[in-house]
């Protein structure tokens, strides 16, 4: 069984696909939507409906009342065939229609209602019932008033005409099904719109899982398969954790080389002191044979402290949070903790600090830690006294260690300060590693490590950039 | 007993004939056919203004293709039809199922009013719309309103293909068609009326006409049957709007026939269903039978569907006009229409008095 391409990762636990709720919005949307359109077109098909419908009413109640004639003081009404041809576009509708005298009595036609408001307004749309004989029908009515002032006839004459509202509701049914059917078809394209736009912008991501499933996993180079720009931000995050991923797998692995280098020398010669010791039949040489292994292995000890301390730098300078820090304190503690009097016992170390505090923006235990090596440097190859002290410097924070020695020569300061020096682990020594670990902590914090032989003695010093802040 | 039962029986006769509603002319029965059980006959009660002669070939073909049907035909006057069906509609009863008349204009009222009730079949939506209303009248019927006159006395040359030519025979010089022109008394004949008002639509020609009929002594009277024979005799030489269906079920030979090539009119006699009707159903079953093809075979062969070779002149197919059953009608209902149009007919054949 050949496989086509790299297996994908087993899924996370995933919510609704994108897809879904791009659907179920759309058709949640058009639900709504629909319904609002519907009650809207309803509404507005009503309104169209009654105007246009009311148009042809008004109309033909003119028609007649233009129709009516007074001859020997009597109305006469010529009804004409036209205000019924209008009434008849409504095709299925009854009509009703009533000619009244100013008196209120009927002169021609049915006896329609008439509301005594549109009577006293003298005209007007009302809606009332179409009786008829038998069926009772909803109906819409008009009244005009037709006014004549003639010697033997004087008074308004009202013409009412009505009409039952088939043609109308069915017009406005008619505009509302319109409607809903151009907002289903709508619908039905954004869905499928919707569908299609998320299955485009999904497919980028599809091939990068593909693309990260596929990676070597030692390839921590950043990703640059083109995304859209709403999910760069995605594969920025990304590449920025595989970028820091690779700078601790880098520092893992100096560590891990480091390590093996500075470790295998002194073990070896721990080693061939032992099997010295063990074949030595003289026990005056095989004791000062001991006594070497003692030294060594103290000095491997310490080793090995240097190495977990830088260990702790290293990892600290990448993760821990960035703090306000004193200095005088980190200076201060150094002295207190009295560490070197275990390397150097019997020397005292002078502390010089100020009233002002020396701000920095570091990791307090990173800088203590730079701190001691700084001193044990000094305390093992400097000469005279040593003085430790903190203070601002050329706008610039200051922690240094000062001793009354010249220093080391030109070339060993040239190379001290690298990432390990095999020099000193194969001496069973541990400067190089002391002075790369102050010198690491100084460039994590934006800073460096200044290492200024003179005269007056060497001085070794962190210099930091001064944070505003107080504590 | 018997004896008893007969003299009751023909007591009764007489009681029963003087006991007929005013306007009920005449009464037939067809079906059920015999050997039907008694409860599967549907009783349906037709009123009609047609003769029952007339329609008794359709009548016949429908009990035939209904067996269980028990139609009782009652043949009206059309007011009298009218009458009856408003007022009962009105009182809030139907006493028959089904009315068919040829005054289209008042059953197009009794609709207007609510007094129908609705039916729609396959057949009934193939009518034209002309022929329908609300799906609560139909017009089943295509009779022509047609010029007639006698072939023996009128030359070829003097026959009026349509009315202008009629409009110049009333006006001749030689006054030879003067008081030999007859048509329907409007005042006596509703459908006279109909056609009359009919023609009121056609404005221009309806004035001249009048105009004509005035001037040449034109002859109003009533009936169809009367001014056929009349100009079978020759007493008339031509005779204006007679319903062609009339004429051509006389089989008269002297009487020949011209469908006005300006426009000819065509009645459709309209059938309605009265609201609340108990055989609403066997009413609908005549509607659909009498519109099938079958019913519409019958009714031309009976002449009240007209043939398009019945007519002796050519005629085109626009000069066609049905008299719509349809809401425009309710204007020729109008009282003052009618007494306006009557006003005029009158002015213009009382002057001379018409004759008897």
């Amino acid at each position: 069984m050949t496989e086509a391409g790299p297996a994908l990762p087993a899924p996370v636990a995933a919510t609704r696909s994108l897809k879904s709720r791009v659907v179920r919005a759309v058709l949640s949307l058009l639900v709504v939507g629909g319904i609002v359109m519907a009650l809207a077109a309803f509404a507005y098909g009503r309104v169209a409906a009654r105007a246009s419908y009311d148009r042809l009413l008004l109309g033909a109640a003119n028609e007649i009342a233009g129709a009516i004639t007074i001859s020997g003081g009597v109305p006469l009404v010529d009804l004409p065939t036209a205000a019924f041809q209008l009434l008849a576009l409504a095709p299925d509708d009854r009509i009703t229609y009533s000619v009244r005298s100013p008196g209120g009595q009927v002169i021609t036609g049915q006896d329609t209602p008439l509301p005594e408001t549109i009577r006293q307004a003298g005209g007007g749309f009302f809606d009332a019932e179409f009786t008829g004989l038998a069926a009772a029908e909803r109906a819409r009515f008009v009244t005009v008033p037709r006014r004549f002032a003639e010697r033997d006839f004087s008074g308004t004459i009202l013409v009412t005409v009505g009409q039952t509202l088939r043609a109308r509701n069915a017009m406005a049914l008619g505009l509302t099904r319109d409607a809903l059917i151009v907002l289903g078809f709508a619908g039905v394209l954004l869905i499928v719109l919707g569908a299609l736009v998320v299955e485009s912008a999904m497919r980028p991501l599809v091939g990068l899982a593909r693309d990260l499933a596929a990676r070597d996993p030692y390839d921590l180079t950043p990703i640059d398969t083109p995304v859209p720009a709403e999910v760069a931000g995605m594969i920025g995050a990304l590449n920025d954790f595989m970028r820091r991923l690779e700078r601790q797998i880098a520092s893992m692995r100096n560590l891990i080389s480091d390590s093996a280098h500075q470790l295998r020398t002194p073990v070896a010669a721990l080693r061939v002191q032992a099997e010295l010791a063990a074949e030595e039949t003289d026990p005056e040489i095989a004791r000062a044979t001991m006594v070497r292994i003692v030294r060594r292995s103290r000095s491997l000890g310490d080793l090995l402290d240097q190495m977990l301390s830088r260990a702790l730098v290293i990892h600290r300078t990448a993760e821990a949070r960035r703090v306000a820090v004193d200095l005088r304190d980190v200076a201060l503690a150094v002295i207190e903790t009295q560490d070197h009097a275990l390397i150097a016992p019997g020397r005292d170390v002078a502390l010089e600090i100020g009233a002002a505090p020396v701000m920095v923006l570091a990791d307090d235990l990173s800088l203590t830690e730079a701190a001691k090596n700084l001193l044990a440097n000094a305390l093992r190859h400097g000469a005279g006294a040593v003085r430790m002290g903190a203070e601002i410097e050329d706008g610039a924070a200051v922690l240094w260690v000062r001793d009354a020695g010249p220093g080391p020569d030109a070339a060993t300061l040239a190379r001290i300060g690298a990432r390990f020096e095999r020099n000193a682990a194969s001496r069973g020594r541990s400067a190089g590693l002391g002075l790369s670990i102050a010198r690491a902590v100084a460039e994590a914090f934006g800073g460096r490590l200044e290492l200024a032989p003179g005269p007056a003695g060497f001085r070794a010093a962190l210099i930091l950039p001064l944070s505003e802040e107080t504590p | 007993m018997i004896r008893a039962l007969l003299c009751a029986l023909l007591l009764a006769q007489p009681v029963a004939a003087q006991e007929l509603p005013p306007g009920l002319e005449d009464m037939a029965q067809f079906g059920p056919a015999p050997g039907q059980p008694a409860e599967a006959v549907q009783p349906l009660r037709l009123r009609s203004t047609t003769d029952i002669d007339v329609l008794r070939p359709a009548m016949q073909a429908f009990a035939a293709r209904h067996p269980e049907m028990s139609v009782t035909y009652e043949q009206w006057s059309s007011n009298g039809l009218y009458e009856v069906t408003r007022r009962e509609c009105a009182a809030g009863h139907a006493g028959a199922d089904a009315a068919f008349s040829s005054a289209v204009d008042q059953l197009v009222e009794l609709v207007d009013l609510g007094c129908a009730e609705p039916y729609r079949s396959a057949l009934t939506a193939a009518l034209p719309d002309s022929r329908r209303w609300r799906d609560e009248i139909w017009g089943l019927t295509r009779e022509p309103a047609v010029i007639i006159y006698n072939a023996r006395l009128v030359p070829p040359e003097d026959v009026p293909r349509d009315r202008f030519a009629l409009l110049d025979l009333m006006r001749r010089p030689d006054r030879r068609y003067d008081g030999r022109i007859a048509t329907y008394d409007i005042s006596r004949s509703g459908l006279g009326y109909l056609f009359a008002f009919a023609d009121s639509l056609e404005a221009s020609t309806f004035g001249a006409l009048l105009e004509g009929f005035g001037r040449s002594q034109a002859v109003a009277t009533c009936c169809s049957a009367e001014i056929i024979d009349a100009v079978a005799r020759g007493e008339y030489l031509m005779a204006y709007n007679v319903l062609g269906s009339y004429v051509e079920e006389r089989h008269l030979p002297d009487v020949a026939t011209v469908w006005p090539s300006d426009y000819t009119l065509f009645l459709s006699r309209a059938y309605m269903i009265p609201r609340g009707a108990r055989g609403a159903a066997a009413a609908q079953e005549l509607l659909d039978f009498l519109l099938s093809t079958e019913g519409q075979q019958v009714l031309t062969r009976i002449g009240l569907v007209a043939r398009e070779d019945a007519a002796e002149a050519g005629r085109h197919d626009s000069a066609e006009r049905p008299i719509r059953t349809g809401p425009v009608l309710l204007v020729a209902r109008d009282t003052h229409k009618a007494t306006a149009l009557l006003r005029r007919w009158r002015e213009t054949f009382v002057e001379r008095g018409a004759r008897p």
